[in-house]
C-alpha cells in the first residue's frame, strides 16, 4: 500500500463520556449520512440524532458539549457499536477527533473496523468504566494517557489496567493494523488454496 | 475427530497465519451494495490494485433505490443517491464485476439476490459490507458482515484477516405452533440470549424446529444472528437446502451438481462434534413475538405484558428505562392493542416470496384500517415477478396496501420511504433502533409478516392466530 507504516501506541487527550449500553452504529451515524461516496465530512454528523434528542430535553450530548470538544478518548459502556457494519461509524468518530475508545464491550464488526482504521478499542469492567466516566465528567479537558504497549490508562495519579487482546495489540504496535499489506503478500497462497476449493473451480472434476 | 461445520469450513479456507496471529481466510463469494463499497473501490484505485477474482464478486443496488416506478427514473431525484448508483455501475464495469441492476430484472436486496440466484452454497465463505450477511448461513455457509476497509481487502486479495470464533449450538426442540414463524424464532433466541450474547460466537441453529423449516425461514433465522451479537449464524445443509438450490441460475449442473452434492453433504457438522456452548430452546413454547423497545432483544410474546423495570439489573436496566422513555410505553401494559401508524412488509429478513404469501393470506379479503399507511416491498425483482404471477400484488392493493418495487426501503430508510415524527411502524425488518426507520423520533415494532399484515388490518398490534 502507498501509505507508510504507522505505529499506534501512546495516545494522550481529553476524554469524551458517552454513557449507555448498546449504542448502535445507527446512533453513531444515522443512515441518512451514509449517502456519500467518500468518508469526508462524516465527523460533523457523529451522534447527530442523539444530540438533537438531548437538546429537546435541555441536555447536552458530549459530542456537542464545549467541555469535551477536542477530546480524543471516547468512553462508553457495553456492546458499543452494535448493529450495522457501516465503517462510516468509526470513520465519523475518527473524523470528529476520536483516536481511541474505552468501553465494557464492543460489537465484533465495529471492533474490527476500528482496528483497520488504527483506533485501539480497550475493554474495562463496568465499575472501571463508570469510574473513568465519572472522572472525565469531573475533569473535562484533563488528559488521559493511554498506552497500547503497557495496556494502561493514566487517570490523574492513578494507573488503570486496560484490556486489549494480543492480536490487535500487536497489530497496533507493529503497524500492521491495516491488514491489507499482509494479505497482499500471500496472494499466491490464496490462489493455491482457491485451486483446492471445489466451488472456486465450478465443482469441475 | 468429529468436527462442526464452522471448523471444517474455516480450516479448508485457511490461507496462512498472519503476523498478527489472525488467520488469512479465503473468501469464496463476495457481495457488494452501493453504500459500503464506493470507498473500497476508491481505496483500490488509489493504491493501483486490481480485483483479484472479479468473477467471485457480485453487486446490486438496494439501500438507496426508491421503490416506486416513478421515483426510480434515472437520474434519481436525490443527487447523492444518483451519484452512489453511478459509482456502483462504473466500479462494476471498470473491474469486470457482474451487476444485478434494475434493468436486468435481477436487482434486489443483496441477501435476497444471492440465494435466489443460486450463488450461496453450503461450505462457502461469504463476505459482504453488510451486517445481515449472516443470512447466507442458512445454506451452511460461513457468512460475515464486514466494514469498508475489509471490502477493499476482499476485492484486492479475495481474503480477510479473521480470528476463529467459538461455536454455540442452539437447539430448537419440539415443533412451532400454528401462527408462529421463523421471525418469531429469531426474536425469541435474541430475547433469550441478549443482543451481545453472541459476541465471539458463531451460532449453529439446529433441532427439529430448524429441520422442519423451509429455506426462506432458515434465512430469516440466520439473518438476525447479528442482532444477537453473533457475526455469523448457520444451519447444516440437508435435503431442503439441496432441493432449494437445484435449478437456480448459478447452481452447478449435470456432473458438477453431483460432485457439489457430495461436498455439501460432507460439510455438515459431524455427529458427535463438539461445541463451545449448547443452548436449548423449546420451540413449542414460542408465541408470535413483538419487540416493544429499542433493541431487538426487547421483545415479548403477544400474550405477555411488558416487563417491569425492576426485573432487570445493572446496565441492562438502564437500557430498559431508556426504551420505555423513547417508546412512551409503560411496564405492565400489553403489547397487544398498541396502535400503529405504518406497516412495512419487506427487507432481507422478511422480503421473500414465502413472506409475501404469508402476509397476503392475512390481507386477502380484508382492508387496511383507515389512516394506516401500509407498504409491501418485495425483496427482489424476481420475488416481485413471482408474486405478481400468483396475483399477490392484487390481493395487497385490493386490501389497500401499496405494492412497491424491490429494495431495502423502510428497513433503514435511506430511500424516500421513511417514518414521520413519532409514528409507530409494525415492521418485518430486523432493527428497532432509535431513529432506524428514517425519523429520528420514529418507533419500530418488529414482528412477522403475518403479524404485520394483521396489524395493518386492525390499525393496532393483534394476535394473528385469531385469523388462522
Amino acid at each position: 500500500m502507498s501509505s507508510p507504516i504507522k505505529i499506534v501506541d501512546q495516545i494522550s487527550g481529553a476524554g469524551v463520556p458517552v454513557r449507555g449500553n448498546d449504542i448502535d452504529t445507527d446512533r453513531i451515524i444515522p443512515a441518512r449520512f451514509l449517502k456519500c461516496v467518500t468518508f469526508e465530512g462524516l465527523g460533523a454528523h457523529a451522534f447527530e440524532d442523539d444530540i438533537i434528542a438531548l437538546e429537546k430535553q435541555g441536555k447536552v450530548h458530549a459530542f456537542k458539549n464545549p467541555a469535551y470538544i477536542g477530546g480524543k478518548v471516547l468512553v462508553s459502556n457495553s456492546n458499543f457499536g452494535c448493529g450495522s457494519s457501516r465503517e462510516h461509524a468509526p470513520q465519523a468518530l475518527l473524523r470528529w477527533g476520536i483516536q481511541s475508545i474505552i468501553a465494557e464491550s464492543y460489537s465484533e464488526i465495529f471492533f474490527g473496523n476500528c482496528v483497520s482504521l488504527g483506533i485501539p478499542c480497550f475493554k474495562v469492567d463496568h465499575a472501571t468504566a463508570d469510574k473513568i466516566l465519572t472522572w472525565i465528567e469531573a475533569n473535562p479537558k484533563a488528559s488521559l494517557d493511554l498506552s497500547v504497549s503497557t495496556r494502561t490508562l493514566k487517570l490523574g495519579a492513578e494507573t488503570i489496567a486496560l484490556q486489549i487482546a494480543d492480536g490487535p495489540r500487536g497489530q497496533f504496535l507493529d503497524g500492521s493494523w491495516n491488514a491489507r499489506a499482509s494479505l497482499l503478500l500471500n496472494l499466491a497462497k490464496v490462489q493455491s488454496v482457491a485451486a483446492n476449493v471445489s466451488y472456486m473451480q465450478g465443482y469441475g472434476a | 475427530m468429529p468436527k462442526n461445520l464452522y471448523n471444517k469450513v474455516f480450516e479448508s479456507h485457511s490461507v496462512a497465519k498472519l503476523p498478527s496471529g489472525q488467520t488469512q481466510l479465503l473468501i469464496g463469494l463476495h457481495l457488494c451494495h452501493e453504500v459500503t463499497s464506493p470507498q473500497a473501490f476508491a481505496m483500490l484505485r488509489e493504491a493501483g490494485l486490481k480485483v483479484a477474482y472479479p468473477g467471485r464478486t457480485f453487486v446490486t443496488v438496494d439501500h438507496i433505490i426508491p421503490t416506486t416506478a416513478e421515483e426510480r427514473q434515472r437520474p434519481l431525484r436525490d443527487s447523492i443517491s444518483e451519484e452512489m448508483f453511478v459509482h456502483l455501475e462504473r466500479n462494476a464495469k471498470d473491474f469486470g464485476i457482474k451487476f444485478f441492476g434494475p434493468e436486468t430484472g435481477e436487482q434486489g436486496v443483496v441477501h435476497v439476490v444471492g440465494p435466489e440466484n443460486g450463488l450461496t452454497h453450503p461450505g462457502m465463505t461469504i463476505a459482504c459490507g453488510d451486517s445481515h450477511t449472516a443470512t447466507h448461513g442458512a445454506f451452511g455457509a460461513l457468512a460475515f458482515g464486514i466494514g469498508t476497509s475489509q471490502v477493499a481487502d476482499v476485492l484486492a486479495t479475495q481474503s480477510l484477516a479473521m480470528s476463529p470464533l467459538k461455536v454455540r449450538r442452539i437447539d430448537f426442540t419440539g415443533a412451532l405452533k400454528k401462527g408462529v414463524t421463523a421471525k418469531d424464532v429469531a426474536l425469541a433466541y435474541i430475547a433469550k440470549l441478549g443482543v451481545n450474547g453472541g459476541v465471539g460466537f458463531a451460532y449453529e441453529f439446529a433441532g427439529p424446529v430448524i429441520e422442519a423449516m423451509d429455506m426462506e425461514g432458515r434465512m430469516t433465522v440466520c439473518n438476525m444472528a447479528i442482532e444477537g451479537g453473533a457475526r455469523c449464524g448457520y444451519i447444516n445443509p440437508d435435503q431442503t437446502t439441496f432441493d432449494y438450490l437445484q435449478g437456480r441460475p448459478y447452481s452447478p449442473k449435470g456432473a458438477d451438481w453431483d460432485r457439489a452434492l457430495a461436498k455439501w453433504k460432507a460439510v455438515a457438522s459431524d455427529v458427535g462434534a463438539s461445541y463451545d456452548d449448547v443452548v436449548t430452546i423449546d420451540g413449542s413454547a414460542i408465541e408470535p413475538m413483538v419487540t416493544w423497545g429499542i433493541t431487538p432483544a426487547q421483545g415479548v410474546g403477544i400474550s405477555e405484558k411488558l416487563p417491569a423495570v425492576e426485573s432487570f439489573s445493572g446496565s441492562e436496566r438502564q437500557v430498559v428505562e431508556e426504551a420505555y422513555e423513547y417508546m412512551d410505553f409503560v411496564p405492565g401494559q400489553s403489547i397487544e392493542g398498541v396502535a400503529i401508524n405504518v406497516v412495512y412488509i419487506g427487507s432481507c429478513t422478511n422480503g421473500r416470496i414465502s413472506d409475501l404469501r404469508a402476509a397476503a393470506s392475512i390481507a386477502k379479503g380484508r382492508k387496511v384500517a383507515a389512516g394506516i399507511r401500509a407498504i409491501v416491498v418485495p425483496g427482489s425483482q424476481k420475488v416481485k415477478a413471482i408474486a405478481e404471477a400468483e396475483g399477490l400484488d392484487k390481493v395487497f392493493t385490493a386490501a389497500g396496501f401499496e405494492w412497491r418495487e424491490a429494495g431495502c426501503s423502510m428497513c433503514l430508510a435511506m430511500n424516500p420511504d421513511k417514518l414521520k415524527g413519532r409514528e409507530i411502524a409494525a415492521s418485518t425488518s430486523n432493527r428497532n433502533f432509535k431513529g432506524r426507520q428514517g425519523s429520528p423520533t420514529g418507533r419500530t415494532l418488529l414482528m412477522s409478516p403475518e403479524m404485520a399484515a394483521a396489524a395493518a388490518v386492525e390499525g393496532k398490534v393483534v394476535d394473528v392466530r385469531k385469523y388462522l
